[in-house]
């Protein structure tokens, strides 16, 4: 079943709706609801290999619907320490749960202080009302 | 800023939710709860579609059956009152003008259901090399067309089931329609002709009876699944029949457009051939990638049922084989696919 829309407060995100969410040194990454009911529902992740230098505002990964493909743009600089093998193998968990199981990639963050350009939810959700 | 066309069934689907695209000039619904539950409703059960953006033309007159053999690329004396044929229009290259099917109605009259892309294009084609005792109409906006299609669709409609390629007037709902016994799904089901004023009537009608209202992505998804070429993506005016496979719909004895290429594309044998492929690697193929081994994706998605990348393209003949594996550059990543043979997906017995 897909997800109902929500923003959680406790996340900060970019203009290109993706989400991270941090803790201490490290920040797992996703997309938002917006983003997956925007795509439909995902068929494909295309994951950065463990290891990969990712940059903020460039892309890490793509995820594919059956008529779209999109860049996965970093929210945060860092190293990919880990990729959710649940979303390589089921890509669907992403519609099911964007912000839980749907996670997409945690990385070790090279500069914490670009957490500061960040969205709030409520920034952000006013973003998408105007989308 | 050109003003895109709307069907009669635009309000439908709007109300039901539909993400509207532009499609050939129309806007069209691509999807409404998702490609991939509509895909399967139809493979499984029953879908319905509005395809009422594809051209109707009536070609009438005692010329019109030498005109049809001398512009399409099957045997029109082939198809009987009652009957229907899937041919092409061809240009004097032996290129691909349109793809489309024709009905006879009577002896002297046929029906041409074409791709709305190609309205205009084949409308003019046809008037410039049709004389006296010819008589052709674009009928496109008098009519709706309705694709209800899967293996449940003849009981859903309370329909008898027919012989592919045939037509009959008949009734659902106690509406008059032109049940067509075609598609473009691989599935059995018909195509819906109904006067646009009963569009929507028929419509709520079908989707009382339980067939899922589907859009353009699972009808593109369904039909290159069993390898059915969409005209602008595998098949063109630069391609022609022999290479794309579509060699079936040649009758290469009769006197048509390009025919003489053809005979000798046949012949020699094409250089290239439309091959269908499914990727061994992750991945989803799309239009326009290359294909490392020469040619590039001509169609490419990912199969619902398969539940894999999938696609068709050009490749050099010699690489034709099933069982070949080909390298789709996939945005800078080389991704292993094998050629399959056609279709890609089959009902299992």
């Amino acid at each position: 079943m897909p997800a109902g829309e929500s923003y959680p407060d406790d996340l900060r995100y970019n203009n290109e709706h993706d989400w991270a969410r941090i803790e201490g040194d490290e920040a797992t990454l996703g997309i938002t609801w917006f983003a997956q009911d925007s795509l439909g529902e995902l068929v494909h992740f295309e994951p950065p290999e463990d290891g990969t230098e990712v940059t903020k505002g460039a892309s890490y990964g793509e995820v594919e619907s059956v008529k779209a493909v999109s860049d996965l743009i970093s929210p945060l600089s860092g190293t990919v320490l880990e990729v959710n093998p649940k979303v390589v193998a089921e890509p669907e968990t992403v519609n099911e749960d964007p912000y839980g199981e749907g996670w997409l990639a945690r990385i070790r963050l090279g500069d914490a202080s670009e957490v500061d350009d960040l969205l709030d939810a409520a920034a952000y959700k006013a973003f998408v009302d105007e989308q | 800023m050109q003003t895109l066309l709307r069907t009669p069934l635009y309000e439908r689907h709007v109300a039901l939710g539909a993400r509207m695209v532009p499609f050939a000039g129309w806007e069209m619904p691509v999807q409404y709860e998702g490609v991939i539950p509509e895909h399967r409703a139809v493979r499984e059960d029953c879908g319905v579609f509005d395809v009422s953006h594809m051209g109707r033309f009536e070609y009438e007159g005692p010329k019109v059956p030498a005109a049809l053999q001398a512009l399409l690329s099957n045997d029109i004396d082939k198809v009987e009152e009652g009957g229907a044929q899937y041919t092409l229009l061809t240009n004097d290259r032996g290129g691909i003008i349109d793809d489309l099917i024709v009905y006879r109605v009577e002896s002297g009259r046929f029906i041409l259901i074409v791709n709305a892309s190609n309205r205009e294009p084949d409308f003019e084609w046809i008037m410039s090399r049709s004389g006296a005792g010819t008589d052709l109409r674009d009928k496109s906006d008098e009519f709706a067309l309705l694709a209800v299609q899967g293996p449940r669709s003849l009981e859903r409609l309370g329909l008898e089931d027919g012989t592919p390629f045939t037509w009959a007037m008949g009734e659902v709902a106690g509406i008059e329609v032109m049940v067509n016994r075609t598609g473009y799904t691989g599935e059995k089901g018909v195509e819906l002709m109904v006067m646009t004023e009963d569009a929507v009537a028929l419509w709520d009608a079908v989707v009382d009876r339980g067939a899922t209202p589907c859009g353009l992505g699972a009808r593109d998804t369904l039909r290159l699944e069993v390898c059915y070429p969409l005209h602008g993506n595998d098949i063109g005016p630069d391609t022609d029949a022999i290479s794309a496979g579509l060699g079936w719909v040649c009758a290469l004895d009769t006197e048509f457009s390009g025919v003489e290429e053809l005979r000798r594309i046949k012949a020699d044998g094409p250089a290239e051939k439309l091959v269908a492929f499914v990727m061994q690697d992750a991945g989803i193929p799309r239009q326009g990638m290359a294909i490392a081994e020469g040619g590039e994706v001509t169609s490419g998605s990912h199969s619902p049922m398969l539940d894999r990348g999938i696609g068709m393209g050009y490749v050099p003949a010699t690489l034709a084989a099933p069982g070949t594996t080909l390298t789709i550059d996939v945005r800078g990543r080389p991704r292993r696919a094998e050629v399959v043979k056609k279709p890609i997906y089959k009902k299992e017995a």
